[in-house]
């Protein structure tokens, strides 16, 4: 079943409530998925020219300090960290490989669940009022934000099957359905360069996305080539550095409510997880017509 | 008239003393609030009573239906008065999916449009859409009639049965053995009816009539046990 939301701010003035704004819809899906949960919320910035990881060790004592200081002296750059429950958000002055390179080295035991410069997942087994609640989702700030209830069907309830996946850096999707021919896709990635680390349909389809785009594809002609190539029942919404969009398999059978205002744009699984939402009694309401894509984009320069 | 806040009850709180009116009938008249989206609300009435929902509701809102006249003042979601049996439900705004999915009498109306697969194998309910009706609307659909105001999209009518489809706008493309059939003056009598009995204001000349071409498998005597 799983339950998708996402929450893309037009105003600006409201990215310090967006957390507040968002736990609830996740919350609200909480009957669609109970398993395990997640978010990636698009905010706080990296410098230009520096890299903002997402970590993970299930110890909730793990030593990020140590690990840091390691990092600054072993990379010779700046190395900054927050914690976050069981997890850690790092910037670091470098590029995401160099950072992504050193972690799988030195740092072997902890998950690798982002990397960009605004991106920031967040997941965990469990109910998503806990989960919202251990990462302190409602004090979070920032310009978008897409979340996932997981009811499991393809594969096992575990961290490593829970949801949102990134697979390329500021790109993340959640997604509300399966493909059909993800092996078959997972094994075309494979031999572009594309290694997934899970058994996951999901992460194909993100990986896919990723593939499009280096290819060159803005996030829409990537959009459109997921129609044609992935092969299932899917509502999925996407989360760029500066993008929001949402799109449904041609036969549309896993359900989508989008809603905007002049203040936000907002999709939710089920009208439910959208009633807490300020002003919603007056927002256009919809559903997504099937094999359609609905995108916004700020400008580069708003950032 | 009693009014119950969905905030307040449960939607098996309401739906229970909906159901009490089939036994001991003292209280035709009912206002539903705050819905916010909830699944199966006023699902299985068997009264002849009179519910207005006033908010967006979930799933299934008006399921099983018999006798009892329900208003949704907003958007419905999946499967609106699925397997109706009689009674009128009457959707202001859009519906999602399946809208009167299988129902085997009474009357649909929705005022909006309506998703995917409105009147999915219907077996003789009415069902009135004065906007658009998503792709494959009426597969495998049984008895009963579909008008639609607007345009309907791909694949209308896929596997039709007897089920008597009227379309004002444009047919995105019709399904297998879903073919236009001429109107005739009991066609134009029936339609006008319809259209009176939900309320829109249309000319019936205007509309084309489209059916089943019987050349399934099933129309096929060959195939029969």
């Amino acid at each position: 079943m799983c339950g998708i939301v996402g929450l893309y701010l037009k105003n600006q003035t409201l990215e310090n409530q967006l957390g507040s704004m968002f736990a609830p819809m996740l919350e609200a899906m909480t009957g669609r998925g109970p398993d395990s949960a997640g978010f990636a919320i698009y905010g706080d910035q990296a410098q230009e020219g520096s890299t903002k990881i997402t970590l993970r060790h299930p110890d909730l004592e793990y030593d990020w300090d140590t690990l840091a200081h390691h990092a600054q002296t072993h990379l010779a750059v700046n190395v900054a960290f927050n914690r976050n429950h069981n997890a850690a958000v790092f910037k670091m002055a470098t590029d995401a490989k160099t950072a992504n390179a050193y972690f799988a080295t030195h740092a072997p035991e902890v998950a690798l669940l982002s990397a960009g410069q605004s991106i920031e997942i967040l997941k965990a087994v469990g109910l998503p009022g806990d989960i919202s609640s251990d990462f302190n989702l409602t004090s979070m700030q920032g310009s978008h934000i897409i979340g996932h209830t997981r009811m499991a069907t393809e594969s096992a309830v575990t961290l490593e099957g829970s949801h949102p996946f990134s697979t390329g850096q500021d790109l993340c999707l959640v997604h509300n359905g399966s493909f059909s021919n993800h092996n078959r896709l997972r094994t075309e990635l494979a031999y572009h360069g594309y290694q997934m680390k899970t058994e996951n349909d999901t992460e194909v389809a993100a990986g896919y996305l990723t593939w499009r785009m280096d290819q060159g594809d803005t996030l829409d002609q990537s959009l459109q080539h997921a129609l044609q190539d992935l092969d299932g029942f899917y509502t999925l919404a996407i989360g760029t550095k500066n993008g929001f969009a949402v799109i449904r398999d041609p036969i549309a059978c896993k359900p989508a409510v989008l809603a905007e205002t002049d203040d936000y744009v907002a999709m939710a699984s089920e009208y439910q997880a959208l009633t807490s939402l300020v002003n919603i009694e007056h927002a256009r309401i919809w559903e997504p017509e099937p094999a359609t894509i609905y995108s916004w984009q700020r400008d580069s320069q708003q950032g | 008239m009693q009014s119950i806040n969905l905030a307040e009850h449960s939607v098996r709180q309401l739906n229970q003393l909906l159901h009490d009116q089939y036994n001991h009938l003292d209280e035709r008249q009912w206002d539903v609030s705050q819905t916010s989206g909830q699944h199966n609300i006023a699902c299985g009435l068997n009264q002849n009573l009179e519910v207005n929902i006033h908010g967006h509701v979930g799933y299934f809102c008006a399921g099983m239906n018999q006798l009892a006249y329900v208003t949704v003042h907003g958007n419905a979601g999946q499967g609106v008065a699925e397997n109706m049996m009689s009674g009128t439900v009457h959707v202001k705004g859009d519906a999602s999916s399946a809208a009167g999915a299988t129902a085997h009498g009474g009357l649909l109306i929705v005022d909006g449009n309506t998703g995917a697969r409105c009147g999915i194998s219907m077996k003789g309910c009415d069902i009135v859409v004065k906007g658009n009706v998503g792709h494959m609307s009426c597969f495998m659909a049984q008895a009963g009639t579909l008008v639609v105001c607007g345009d309907a999209g791909e694949a209308l009518g896929d596997s039709l049965y007897e089920t008597v489809i009227y379309v004002k706008g444009k047919v995105q493309s019709l399904g297998a053995d879903c073919i236009e059939k001429p109107v005739t003056e009991k066609h134009l009598k029936k339609l006008k009816k319809l259209l009176k009995s939900a309320g829109a204001e249309e000319d019936p000349a205007q509309f084309k009539r489209y059916g089943s071409a019987r050349q399934l498998y099933n129309f096929k005597v060959d195939n029969a046990y």
